[in-house]
């Protein structure tokens, strides 16, 4: 679409209409919430993986190693859950300290 | 080798040439040209999701790029120490300043987790520590991984105040 436009001259001018986005996502999709997980790694070692817990989410020492011996004995822990984009700036920061970390749907 | 607090420094004091020189191979160690599994081990998916996955590699990855190198600069200088003599038996000192403590850690994992996806190292060679002696260079690399985590260990303890 293209819309005719007064310059201050007087003459015309063709500018492009502003694209508009047609993709929506509904009220419901925008409420579900997000989850971080954390998946067990061979490598990192058990001090870091709580250190890592502690700075990133200010979890007590005692929350955070027990997170850190849930990812160790089950192979994942649930980190965080809430809004999608505070989850993905979550993964980030683990992903900074090279923990296997992903975020999903809760279903 | 022993390793103490020295006021806004950590040592490493009598450091033996290998050591030494394992320590010198930290920031090499973090290459991961051409082992794809090593590249792929410090950038993983951060989701099942594929919108998800486009949009991190275009924005957060180079953003990754950026902290993981800086982080083996921060550590390749502070090993500039060690540089000089190194076909001498002298044993050496290491003094890491407290506030490169965070890039030593980084640097430290980047080594590990790029050596452990190159040798494939399994879980059980992973835990085995009494493993000795070092025979092939894929011994080497598994005792670098136990080292670089005793270092880490180290500085961990240090930060924590335990």
């Amino acid at each position: 679409m293209r819309i005719e436009m007064e310059i201050e001259r007087g003459s015309t001018s063709t500018v492009e209409a502003p694209a508009q986005e047609t993709e929506t996502r509904d009220e419901d999709e925008l409420d579900i919430p997000w989850q971080v997980i954390v998946h067990n790694d061979p490598v990192n070692l058990m001090t870091y993986v709580t250190m890592v817990f502690q700075r990133v989410f200010g979890y007590p020492r005692e929350k955070a190693e027990r997170h850190m011996l849930e990812v160790h004995h089950k192979g994942r822990s649930v980190l965080w859950c809430g809004v999608r984009e505070r989850a993905e700036f979550y993964v980030q920061q683990l992903h900074g300290h090279l923990l296997l970390a992903t975020l999903e749907k809760v279903v | 080798m022993e390793i103490s607090r020295k006021g806004e420094a950590l040592e490493i004091s009598d450091l033996d040439p290998f050591l030494a020189e394992l320590l010198r191979q930290i920031p090499g160690s973090t290459n991961f040209d051409g082992e794809s599994e090593a590249e792929a081990r410090l950038f993983t998916q951060p989701s099942n999701e594929k919108e998800i996955c486009a949009e991190w590699k275009s924005y957060v990855e180079p953003e990754l790029r950026r902290l993981f190198r800086s982080a083996t600069e921060t550590v390749a200088d502070d090993l500039a120490q060690l540089n000089g003599n190194e076909k001498s038996f002298r044993s050496r000192t290491l003094a890491i300043p407290f506030e490169h403590a965070d890039a030593w850690l980084n640097a430290l994992n980047q080594a590990r987790l790029v050596i452990t996806a190159k040798y494939k190292f399994s879980d059980e060679e992973l835990s085995d520590h009494d493993r000795s002696p070092i025979g092939s260079r894929r011994d080497l690399g598994l005792f670098q991984v136990n080292f670089y985590g005793f270092i880490q260990e180290f500085i961990l303890r240090e930060m924590q105040g335990d």
